[in-house]
């Protein structure tokens, strides 16, 4: 039971803390179609983690909703990938430029909905028949999300020296965090031990396969994934999670028992 | 009790879209069944997309139109199978038509955008539900509402919506 709510957790909160930080560009897009296409994927992102979250509070039973799960829960209880809670931009140094930085958006959303398209279509298969029917609900969404990332990221990537310049930038920044994707938690472990959760190893290959597929048309070089290996999911988060989980769970702090 | 159920989709059966008032959640295929459970007559409804926003609405107008037929019903989300637009009648493609957004065409079977390399190789032609033109673009993956695409007519230039096969 603890195996399987530990899991959800993690899954769910990954579509949260990404819904979140895309959802930073709603009013800010660089053109009014794609402020409207990241508000369109973080409401996908964020419908999934409420069907992962209210299956944990039935789960859990109780007084758990799926509001406490996602609003009084503080940063070292979140166990998303650290890659998704990072800012829209690369390291700040000198004259910064931008802290809403679009090439930055894009590969982000790339890498981690290449990696969900094919994780949702494992849990399809997954023992715990709830997970298994969101899996199947997400997996048509996350399939149309990869597709937009990759359009744009083709557009960057091959596009002008400026954005190609930035798009290999932001490559360079995360594509080092997704090293985390391939190490098992002790909770993946424990999930995929009672045929819950999917050991990412086996989808490793097609994930590769996506990637560089992608980046060769894009003319984007593929860095070397080395260095420390971030922790998130074990609850080991960036500063930046804070701050986003601040702006998301103050309203409903400051209201406790607000209904709405 | 068959009785109840046939009067509870006759009540239903022109229930509007809280979103998209033209169409029926019946011709959606958002309503899914209605059924006898262990506490009395179930409504079964399921969403279109994880995130859409109209479906408390949708369990609230169900409710509130059965009740005004003197029906007490339980309204249930299915997940599985996830809906698709499949699922959508003809008679709710025609009335998408007629209000100006291109109905969806159907989901290829199998159809698979992981894997794919290369842009596949038919691109569905999207005709313009105002000049029927088939010289059509898409502008935007995403529209006004998680269900639609924005298209655009090159030939009569209105843009319009399109509801994304799913």
């Amino acid at each position: 039971m603890s195996a399987t709510i530990d899991y959800l957790l993690h899954l769910a909160d990954n579509a949260l803390v990404l819904g979140q930080r895309n959802a930073e560009w709603c009013g800010h897009g660089p053109i009014l179609e794609e402020d409207i296409a990241l508000a369109n994927v973080s409401l996908d992102l964020i419908g999934q983690a409420r069907l992962l979250y209210q299956l944990v509070a039935t789960l859990k039973g109780g007084n758990t909703t799926e509001d406490r799960l996602a609003y009084f829960r503080d940063a070292g209880e979140f166990r998303n990938y650290t890659l998704l809670e990072l800012p829209h931009h690369g390291p700040l140094s000198g004259y910064a430029q931008s802290s809403l930085d679009y090439g930055t958006t894009i590969v982000r959303n790339f890498l981690y909905s290449a990696l969900m398209a094919l994780l949702w279509e494992a849990l399809e298969k997954s023992a715990n028949t709830d997970l298994a029917a969101i899996a199947a609900k997400s997996l048509k969404e996350v399939r149309y999300h990869l597709r937009h990332s990759r359009d744009w990221l083709l557009r960057l990537g091959d596009g002008t020296d400026e954005s190609h310049a930035r798009s290999q930038a932001a490559l360079d920044h995360l594509f080092p965090y997704t090293q985390e994707f391939w190490v098992s938690s002790p909770a993946e472990s424990a999930a995929i031990e009672a045929g819950i959760g999917v050991d990412l190893q086996t989808i490793k290959a097609d994930w590769d396969g996506i990637v560089d597929a992608a980046l060769a048309e894009a003319t984007l070089q593929r860095p070397v994934a080395e260095g420390y290996v971030s922790e998130g999911k074990k609850g080991l988060h960036s500063e930046h999670l804070g701050f986003l989980l601040a702006d998301m769970q103050s309203l409903a702090r400051a209201h406790p028992n607000g209904n709405w | 009790m068959t009785a109840s159920i046939d009067a509870a989709w006759a009540a239903l059966e022109d229930l509007a879209d809280p979103e998209i008032p033209v169409i029926s959640l019946r011709d959606l295929g958002i309503l899914r069944d209605v059924r006898l459970g262990a506490d009395g007559l179930e409504v079964v409804i399921t969403p279109t997309y994880s995130g859409c926003p109209a479906m408390g609405q949708i369990e609230d107008d169900v409710k509130s139109t059965l009740l005004a037929k003197g029906i007490a019903a339980r309204v249930v989300t299915q997940l599985a199978p996830a809906w698709t637009t499949d699922w959508m009648t003809e008679a709710g493609k025609a009335k998408l038509h007629a209000y100006g957004i291109a109905p969806p065409h159907q989901t290829p079977a199998g159809s698979n955008v992981v894997r794919f390399i290369a842009r596949p190789a038919k691109v569905e032609t999207v005709p313009c539900p105002r000049c029927g033109s088939g010289h059509t673009v898409e502008s935007s993956h995403f529209g006004s509402t998680a269900c639609k695409a924005l298209y655009k007519c090159l030939d009569c230039q209105e843009p319009f919506d399109y509801f994304k096969p799913y």
